[in-house]
């Protein structure tokens, strides 16, 4: 037992290198990006906020899914609004600004989505 | 107390008694739950995509075919190559096909993309050269493409069921997403319809249709008998750029357009020997 002190100093120095990164980044977390969202007066998104936020994924899932491989083109949403599926055209008529809308909220929770290596962004932000 | 072989037979009896009611114990709590889910699922789940009944408003999103999508059991080409008997009149047919799907062009012939090319008689028909042929038709050009083979051989070697023989129409058709390049469809295809994309396709696009998607590296892609246009009423690209060189119609249909052209005149398919049964016809 005549280690102890050693053995308990070494223990401290551990835990200190392995919580450094978490103290080192304590209070400086980056703050959550604040989307603009298109000014299209009158025109209503294919569902409600909280649900396009939480389940946009799935819900383009479904719409290619549904477009590729059944043939069906066409969208009814709970309200009966019917709108054709599709990510380039649908999507980005309304929200045409990819760079801050899409991409700001996947760059910062770090998911990269390939829809846009096929998929065309909106060429009337190219132009 | 003296354990004894009675008593350790006594308790290990009871132990596999009761070992053996825990699954129906556990089965029963956890169906108990997922009913609760079920109805849970009932209200606000949206990941099904029930048929459309009718019209109408329905709390639940539903998705269905447009109305002025056009149907047919299994759709056909039927390609008149007396009237296409130039080079001349066929490159602008091309062109309209990879205007509207963003087949981009690559100078390097090896990593060429082709939905709709021209062939010589040889290459498009190698089983039925005579040693003395027609001189006219043996250096007409001929256009090709897809076969959309009612028996494709390219959707049962792929792994992934990113190719498929679409059952509502019969247009043998790539889902982009779930290819993963491995290329076995390349080998499968006897008619070399099917093109690589080695490297990105994007520089090489003059302009895009935006109606359309581009491909990334590493997915096959090939002619889609222009789902998306049949989707909205309109007839196949090239049929419409062909001034009526080329017909498109229901094969099952006895009244369709491309089964009259076929009752009328005398028609030829490549390599109909291999029994994939193509869905493009040639009069000759």
């Amino acid at each position: 037992m005549n280690d102890r002190n050693w053995i308990i100093c070494g223990l401290i120095i551990f835990g200190l290198l392995v919580l450094s990164p978490i103290l080192y980044n304590m209070g400086t977390a980056a703050p959550a990006p604040d989307l603009v969202i298109p000014q299209t007066a009158g025109e209503k998104c294919v569902r409600d906020t909280a649900y396009m936020q939480a389940e946009h994924m799935q819900l383009l899932d479904l719409w290619r899914h549904s477009v590729v491989r059944q043939a069906k083109r066409e969208y009814v949403n709970p309200e009966g609004k019917t709108f054709n599926m599709s990510l380039s055209n649908t999507c980005l008529d309304c929200h045409s600004n990819k760079a801050e809308f899409c991409d700001r909220c996947h760059n910062y929770a770090s998911v990269e989505p390939y829809c846009w290596d096929c998929h065309i962004d909106n060429p009337k932000e190219t132009e | 107390m003296k354990p004894s072989r009675r008593r350790f037979l006594h308790t290990a009896g009871a132990a596999a008694l009761g070992l053996g009611a825990v699954p129906p114990v556990f089965k029963a709590m956890a169906s108990g739950s997922a009913h609760s889910d079920d109805a849970h699922d009932a209200a606000g789940s949206d990941t099904k995509a029930p048929e459309h009944h009718g019209g109408g408003h329905s709390a639940q999103p539903t998705t269905r075919k447009g109305a002025k999508s056009l149907k047919a059991k299994q759709w056909a080409m039927v390609i008149d190559t007396r009237k296409l008997a130039h080079a001349e009149d066929i490159e602008p047919i091309i062109e309209a096909c990879h205007l509207a799907h963003n087949v981009p062009h690559i100078p390097n012939q090896k990593h060429e993309i082709k939905w709709l090319w021209e062939e010589h008689y040889h290459h498009a028909f190698p089983g039925k050269t005579n040693r003395f042929l027609n001189e006219d038709v043996e250096h007409r050009p001929f256009l090709v493409l897809c076969n959309h083979c009612e028996n494709p051989p390219c959707v049962k070697a792929c792994p992934t069921k990113a190719t498929f023989k679409r059952e509502s129409d019969g247009i043998v058709l790539m889902d982009f997403h779930r290819c993963i390049g491995c290329r076995f469809c390349m080998a499968a295809c006897p008619f070399g319809a099917r093109s690589f994309n080695f490297r990105d396709p994007r520089p090489f696009l003059a302009e895009t249709n935006k109606k359309f998607p581009t491909r990334m590296m590493g997915v096959v892609e090939k002619c889609n008998f222009c789902a998306e246009r049949l989707a909205e009423g309109l007839q196949p690209a090239c049929v419409e750029a062909s001034s009526g060189a080329i017909a498109f119609g229901d094969l099952y249909d006895p009244h369709s357009e491309v089964r009259e052209l076929l009752h009328e005149n005398f028609t030829i398919r490549r390599k109909q020997g291999l029994g994939t049964e193509p869905s493009v016809y040639y009069i000759v």
